[in-house]
């Protein structure tokens, strides 16, 4: 009911593929996909294991409500130790995949060790065959989705797989699915290339019970009425997330050429309204929205190219639609790396989405050398003659494609910012926390979100706590811990539920509660769920801490701490992480040293 | 009134939606794999478009149905699949040039639209009115009214 009841351990150097029976007092206790994802990973893997290695394990999980009619029951979550932060590796994704993985009778897929040669896994119901992927390893995503669809006359399979850059061991590697929805972030593309394994495809026939239909119906009717009515689902629908950029433009909190500023001047070139305009050519980027499975809301943009674009002008292959920009994506190929030339964010969103790699860090990482290019540590010797000076529209576009193909100078991007800048003797010029890139919010401006990010366990991450209010409505750091632990909290229960952050749009925490209690036996309520919540985030830490990670990696670089930002309605101020970390740590009771403490331990169950 | 499910393809959002709520009005379960209406999506995602039958008045499948369990019902003018008549023999499958009467292995018989006996789910079930169950006489009622404001181009001089 709800849950399938069994997950499916696949062992690629062994071969095998054994379904098992889901572990109920885990499901009870964790919910199912971010915090199920993490119990198993806990319990599967050591976390100091080499994170390339064949004892690293990649999982895909799904939540209870994936698969419902529950509004966005298409999320599932990806989970391994990160190759990129060292640290516990969680990462979801949308479209139609992870709810095909449950039709086929699965909570969460399992595996294990290291096929010798490069394969694919097909599940279709009962039947689960590890199979030849020589044939598609080398390619892209795109092709390989078509390539496994044809193969195996099934166009109702769904896939998700890597392209180039989870073979190459790009660190930020992502797993891409239904063309371009992704596991985006911490690598995980790069584990499952390490294993050789290029991509899971799924169909069933199962379907999906819940345990009191009558009063589930009930409660979903409410909570799509509710969403369908709340002004941020309509501005989400309208226009996704990418209007974030106007308003982080006015607020002065928008990452400007690799953090040294927070507004951008070229913003009217690759915000929202640019996108809806024609340009000179005639030409419009955005073409409509579309949905993830289940969803109500459909922020998903589909956008084209100019075909009279240097990027595409001989390459008509890329004249069809495909996914556009969002707000992140925007944000770091525009301002964090000085570029505003709209079709050159399209086309570099195109190599992510083709070749399989996460957009903020890539992003985040070709900053990171734009400024050492303009120190001069970096010449256009090392960069293939290209100009890597801060808003090169050329080598946004080029250096995407070569990071994703493993050419040239993109082999030195692909050890993202952290490995970039101590490489070349300038480690403070890395953006991001415990060695992930810093999502598109300025810390120094928005100083909870900077707590977020230094205390978020699989590294710099703006998805994994909620503070915009207390942001805005205070530019000090006073009062910002308690949000931070309790949205903290909050969103890791939602990430368990299968459905997507975003519907905290229209609804409350109230409303995940109703639908989890309506689909699944037993009692569920806000306390269980949020306390479900906070069990998820300290294991993570516990996952953390015995990978060898400590307090001293809850920081932000100097640039956030000592450089006032330069404009906007912060200016003159720095983070003041230090006041607000050890407050944070008592609110989680943990030790000063960032050690949850035997008492906090119990009390959780762990 | 008969009526007649209204499908837009500018609509689709491509959510599914309507393919769990038809599969939960007929098998209890949310199972896309047995809906009677499916999206399908062109393009690399641009468009997505619902399709399902369309309940031929000279239907196909009823012809070729040897034993007569494909019935259509007098008041919704949907064909239906008489469960405890169907012999499975996937004759009517053939028959319906549109693809829209399939074969159910886990229960031997073919499954198709029957309209919910009149309140279909995925029209309750779409978000974007992409389907919507519309008086089948005037299923082209909308695109009519469209074309008519191109056609009355004395609009300014009249005001």
């Amino acid at each position: 009911m709800s849950w399938q009841g069994q997950i499916l351990r696949v062992n690629l150097t062994k071969g095998t593929a054994e379904a098992e029976p889901l572990n109920m007092e885990w499901a009870n206790a964790y919910i199912g996909e971010r915090g199920l994802g993490t119990k198993y990973l806990y319990e599967n893997v050591d976390p100091k294991c080499d994170p390339m290695g064949p004892d690293n394990v990649l999982i895909f999980a799904t939540g209870p409500l994936n698969g419902t009619m529950a509004s966005t029951s298409g999320r599932y979550a990806v989970l391994c130790k990160s190759p990129l932060t060292g640290a516990i590796g969680d990462s979801n994704s949308g479209g139609k995949f992870g709810a095909f993985l449950k039709y086929a009778g699965y909570d969460l897929l399992l595996i294990e060790g290291k096929a010798d040669k490069p394969v694919y896994l097909h599940i279709d119901d009962d039947s689960v065959e590890i199979l030849p992927a020589d044939e598609i390893w080398g390619t892209g995503v795109w092709h390989t989705e078509e390539w496994i669809k044809s193969r195996h006359q099934n166009p109702q399979l769904r896939v998700a797989s890597i392209g180039e850059a989870g073979e190459n061991g790009v660190l930020y590697a992502c797993v891409v699915n239904d063309l371009h929805r992704a596991a985006g972030r911490c690598g995980v593309g790069a584990v499952m290339g390490s294993k050789n394994l290029k991509a899971v495809a799924a169909y069933g026939t199962r379907g999906v019970t819940v345990d009191d239909p009558v009063k589930f119906m009930d409660v979903v009717k409410d909570t799509h009425a509710k969403l369908a009515a709340s002004d941020g689902r309509e501005e989400l629908t309208e226009g996704g997330t990418h209007p974030m950029i106007d308003m982080m433009q006015e607020w002065g909190g928008l990452p400007t050429r690799n953090f040294r500023e927070v507004q951008f001047e070229g913003i009217d070139k690759v915000n929202p309204a640019a996108t809806t305009a024609a340009n000179a050519n005639g030409h419009t980027n955005l073409i409509t929205n579309k949905a993830c499975f289940g969803c109500t809301i459909a922020c998903g943009r589909i956008a084209h190219i100019d075909p009279e674009h240097f990027t595409i002008v001989n390459r008509p292959e890329y004249r069809h639609a495909s996914g556009g920009l969002e707000y992140e994506t925007a944000y770091a190929f525009g301002p964090a790396v000085g570029v505003d030339d709209l079709d050159s964010l399209t086309f570099a969103n195109y190599m992510m989405n083709e070749h399989g790699m996460d957009p903020i860090s890539f992003g985040v990482t070709l900053a990171a050398a734009m400024e050492l290019f303009e120190m001069g540590v970096l010449t256009k010797d090392d960069t293939d003659g290209i100009d890597l000076g801060f808003g090169s529209s050329e080598g946004l576009a080029v250096m995407a494609e070569k990071t994703g193909k493993g050419e040239g100078f993109g082999k030195e991007l692909a050890l993202g910012s952290k490995r970039l800048c101590e490489k070349y003797g300038h480690p403070e010029l890395f953006m991001g926390v415990k060695g992930q890139e810093f999502a598109g919010y300025d810390s120094r401006a928005l100083q909870g979100m900077g707590l977020g990010y230094a205390t978020s366990n699989r590294g710099a991450c703006h998805l994994k706590h909620d503070v915009f209010g207390p942001d805005m409505e205070d530019i000090s750091g006073n009062g910002k811990a308690a949000p931070v632990k309790e949205s903290q909290d909050m969103v890791s229960m939602i990430d368990s539920t299968g459905l997507c952050l975003f519907t905290t749009a229209g609804w409350g925490p109230e409303d995940f509660v109703a639908q989890l209690d309506a689909a699944l036996p037993g009692d569920w309520t806000l306390e269980r769920c949020i306390e479900s919540g906070e069990r998820t985030w300290t294991l993570e830490r516990m996952f953390n801490m015995a990978a060898g990670l400590t307090a001293a990696d809850d920081t932000l670089p100097p640039r956030m701490l000592n450089e006032p930002v330069p404009s906007g309605s912060a200016k003159g101020k720095v983070s003041e992480l230090s006041k607000m970390l050890p407050e944070y740590y008592s609110l989680r009771g943990w030790t000063e040293n960032g050690q949850p403490t035997n008492e906090t331990l119990a009390r959780l169950g762990l | 009134m008969q009526k007649s499910l209204l499908i837009d393809p500018d609509k689709c959002t491509s959510c599914l939606q309507c393919e769990m709520a038809c599969s939960f009005e007929h098998e209890g379960s949310f199972n896309p794999a047995r809906s009677r209406i499916k999206i399908f999506e062109f393009e690399h995602g641009k468009r997505a478009v619902p399709y399902t039958c369309t309940q031929c008045a000279e239907a196909w499948c009823v012809h070729a149905c040897p034993v007569e369990a494909l019935v259509r019902n007098p008041v919704t003018g949907a064909v239906e699949v008489k469960d405890d008549v169907c012999v499975g023999c996937k004759v009517c499958t053939i028959a319906c040039p549109f693809g829209t009467v399939n074969y159910n292995p886990d229960t031997g018989k073919v499954i198709k639209c029957d309209l919910c006996h009149g309140d279909p789910k995925c029209a309750e079930a779409c978000p974007t009115d992409a389907i919507v169950y519309v008086d089948s006489s005037w299923t082209g009622l909308d695109r009519m009214r469209r074309w008519a404001g191109h056609v009355d181009t004395n609009q300014s001089a009249k005001a």
